[in-house]
């Protein structure tokens, strides 16, 4: 299957620009995050970053979480470029490894 | 340029202590990392960690700094080899101690020498983010065609 043109051209207008690319590696580096909390990582106002991630949302790119009064960013793995997918599944690695170690730790001691 | 280094962190209801031993003992490292460890883990020694699916690992820890920061390097895409330059990552935990407990942090750096940047290009054309060049170009001259949409 091909996917559309209309929505091929959603992700290249949504790639090309050189800040939203910062976005989404910024998210694939550090995980799940709010708008405030990439802004606060780049040259950029927090507004500027909410719409590169209402682009990136439209495109696919990235998947919205509510939580509480804050809206949580992640990257869809799918969607990325073959070496991106690759660190999307060390991250993962990392995030079972880290729950293991917690539930491992928090283990009552025989 | 794909991300150099990627971080997550956990929170852990555990002292740093209990939480270093569940991160360097052998036995530990077996259950939530490797599905065997052959060696000990201590600085300046190799050991071996082994995946039924992926094949065995030469894991060098760098350093042990108990209970506050432990690292290794590992060739994560070479089963086998020495990990050196070019061909590793280096994987570093810090343990923070907080109010009620410890909070876990991993980065692994390196990444940029073990992906070739040339796979940033090659793409199937219809997923992936960024495909051939010769795509972003169609693109362009698409756009440049035609009156924008919005």
């Amino acid at each position: 299957m091909t996917a559309g043109v209309e929505e091929q051209d959603e992700l290249w207008a949504a790639i090309v620009e050189p800040a939203r690319r910062r976005v989404l590696d910024l998210l694939l580096a550090h995980g799940e995050a709010t708008a405030t909390m990439l802004a606060a990582e780049l040259p950029i106002s927090r507004q500027a970053v909410v719409k590169h991630l209402a682009v990136l949302d439209r495109a696919g790119l990235v998947t919205a979480r509510k939580q509480g009064r804050e809206v949580r960013y992640a990257v869809r793995p799918e969607r990325l470029d073959e070496a991106r997918r690759r660190l999307a599944e060390v991250a993962a690695g990392w995030e079972a490894s880290l729950a293991t170690i917690k539930r491992l730790a928090e283990a009552p001691r025989k | 340029m794909i991300p150099e280094r990627i971080e997550r962190e956990i929170v852990i209801e555990a002292s740093p202590e209990r939480v270093w031993a569940v991160l360097t003992e052998p036995e530990h490292v077996g259950v939530w990392f490797a599905e065997s460890v052959q060696g000990d883990l201590r600085p300046g020694t190799t050991s071996v960690l082994s995946w039924e699916e992926h094949g065995s690992f030469n894991i060098q820890v760098e350093k042990a700094e108990p209970p506050r920061y432990f690292s290794f390097r590992w060739a994560a895409r070479s089963p086998g080899v020495d990990p050196g330059e070019g061909n590793s990552t280096l994987v570093e935990f810090r343990l923070i101690p907080e109010a009620d407990g410890t909070r876990l942090h991993v980065v692994e750096s390196g990444f940029r020498d073990l992906y070739d940047e040339q796979a940033e290009y090659v793409s199937d054309n219809t997923q992936g983010w960024v495909g051939a060049l010769d795509s972003l170009q169609q693109y362009v001259a698409k756009t440049a065609e035609a009156p924008t949409r919005r």
